[in-house]
């Protein structure tokens, strides 16, 4: 079921005007945030389907760039984030792609960059600021953000699952979904980790400090 | 848990509970979170619809594009002078319903019921009856955990989005929803709140979404105004006995698969309907074009 809460149905509470366009894109922003884990210093956006279309009578423009600085969809800032972002040095474009053909009606692709350090995702936004992010960094998972979540970048060794699920069972804290993506046996996969109950920085360091993990971020 | 209308109501019916109550059970089984958080969390969702109506009543809002703003305080107005065709209770739900639209166009704090641009139609039919039943916070709380019940069998089957479904999966969703809350408010029974979502459902098939310059604003508002008197008249017609010959699942069905028939012009995207009439390609040209955006305020 895609919809698992009550408050994914009344709620969010946010600022206008649209859920889709404005909640659902300031999600999707502030998650590759959160992913790159640093402000980064170009951020180029390419929108698909109905974002392209409308994209600039909704905001999702603005919206994207709020969440890029972090800002949640109920940030009274949200409306500035445009002036915000360039206070910050943060350069965002944006480029509505109208041809290509999408598999969701609202999808953009987020492509950051801040000296060696890059991070490219899709995000979906399903409706009623509800979102799904579709690829990071070439990967294809299915992360959808209403639930905490770690993502873990790391080798691809033998045993690097079972210790990460080994630490998450130390803190007594349950998986409700897990997959695993990669490109090429043995190189670098990544782990999409949801959990029932929120996950604190104390795991997370854990997990960053075991063998063959790369990157660890963490979605609450 | 429940993934239908027919779930939900048997639920209600062998519990001997209001579709509230088993709302809120599911919740706190599928989150482990207390009664009193969720209880608080959706207290807190009404408090914002209600500073959004209130706002929307009390204050000049006027959205960026000039092209919304006012409407609500012109039907309080109007109330006030006790001319009203449709009577007291409807006509403060559609101003109460539009109060939020306008509100949610200018970039204010809404709470999306079930997305920020069909926002309206819940909290308008919710404070358009509280001077004829009186509700107790609690109450209130409940009706939108009523609303939220059938909200989330209709997003789990069909669609909650415009760009996915039309307008119909935005504000018919929305105006099913507050139909069957309104029955639970009012008294009436789990079946009655059913019947009232697929009459008032089975109304708005087809409604497309055609967003004039692609703003939350034209006909959007006007949309989630009719949705509240829609809302309030389909739960009367329930209240009263009358019944959906079509299951309320089924109509959810139909609603879902109008959607997917429906062509991409028609959804969200801008370019057919409303959208597309002389009137709005000048009034896109106008926002986004080189005219400043002062002369659209002007000529309002």
């Amino acid at each position: 079921m895609k919809y698992r809460s009550v408050f994914d149905i009344i709620g969010p509470v946010m600022i206008g005007p649209s859920s889709s366009h404005t909640a659902g894109a300031a999600r999707i922003g502030r998650i590759a945030r959160k992913l790159f884990n640093d402000c980064p210093d170009r951020v180029e956006v390419t929108l698909y389907g109905s974002f392209a279309q409308t994209y600039r009578g909704h905001g999702t423009d603005v919206a994207l760039a709020a969440g890029l600085l972090g800002f949640d969809a109920s940030d009274p800032r949200l409306p500035d984030a445009l002036t915000i972002a360039a206070g910050q040095r943060m350069a965002v474009s944006f480029n509505a792609d109208t041809e290509t053909q999408v598999e969701h009606p609202n999808m953009a692709r987020l492509h950051l960059t801040k000296g060696d350090n890059v991070l490219d995702l899709v995000g979906a936004s399903i409706g009623g600021g509800k979102i799904e992010i579709t690829e990071v960094d070439g990967f294809s998972i299915s992360l959808s953000g209403s639930n905490p979540a770690l993502l873990v970048l790391h080798r691809d060794k033998y045993g690097a699952v079972a210790e990460v699920a080994g630490l998450i069972a130390k803190y007594e804290m349950n998986i409700s979904y897990m997959e695993v993506a990669r490109h090429e046996k043995g190189h670098v996969a990544m782990m999409v980790i949801q959990t029932d109950e929120e996950i604190g920085e104390g795991l997370a360091t854990e997990i960053s400090a075991l063998p063959n993990m790369l990157n660890v971020a963490v979605l609450s | 848990m429940f993934r239908t209308v027919e779930e939900l109501v048997g639920l209600a019916q062998d519990r001997n509970l209001p579709v509230s109550e088993v709302m809120i059970q599911t919740e706190i089984e599928t989150t482990g979170k207390s009664y009193a958080d969720i209880f608080s969390r959706m207290a807190d969702n009404l408090d914002v619809m209600e500073k959004a109506v209130q706002r929307g009543i009390h204050e000049e809002i006027r959205s960026h594009s000039g092209l919304t703003g006012g409407d609500a305080r012109l039907l309080q107005k109007y109330l006030s002078s006790g001319r009203s065709l449709s009577g007291d209770v409807l006509l403060d739900a559609v101003s109460k319903a539009m109060a939020t639209n306008e509100v949610n166009a200018a970039m204010g704090t809404i709470c999306a019921t079930p997305t920020a641009g069909s926002a309206g139609v819940v909290p308008g039919t919710l404070f358009g009856l509280v001077r004829k039943l009186q509700p107790s916070q609690e109450q209130m709380v409940r009706y939108l955990f009523t609303a939220g019940a059938f909200g989330f069998v209709i997003a789990n089957n069909a669609s909650i989005s415009g760009a996915a479904g039309g307008c119909q999966a935005e504000v018919g969703s929305a105006t099913g929803m507050a139909a069957a809350a309104a029955v639970e408010l009012a008294g009436g029974t789990p079946s009655q709140s059913a019947h009232a979502m697929a009459i008032a459902l089975g109304n708005m098939l087809g409604l497309i979404c055609d967003p004039v310059a692609g703003l939350v604003e034209v006909p959007c508002v006007k949309r989630n105004a009719i949705g509240a008197s829609t809302a309030i008249v389909a739960a009367d017609m329930a209240l009263a006995g009358i019944q959906s010959k079509i299951p309320c699942d089924e109509v959810i069905d139909a609603m879902h698969q109008v959607g997917r028939m429906m062509p991409a012009a028609f959804r969200e995207t801008a370019q057919g309907g409303l959208a597309n009439t002389p009137t709005g390609k000048k009034l896109k040209d106008k926002i986004f074009g080189q005219a400043a955006r002062s002369s659209v305020l002007d000529n309002r």
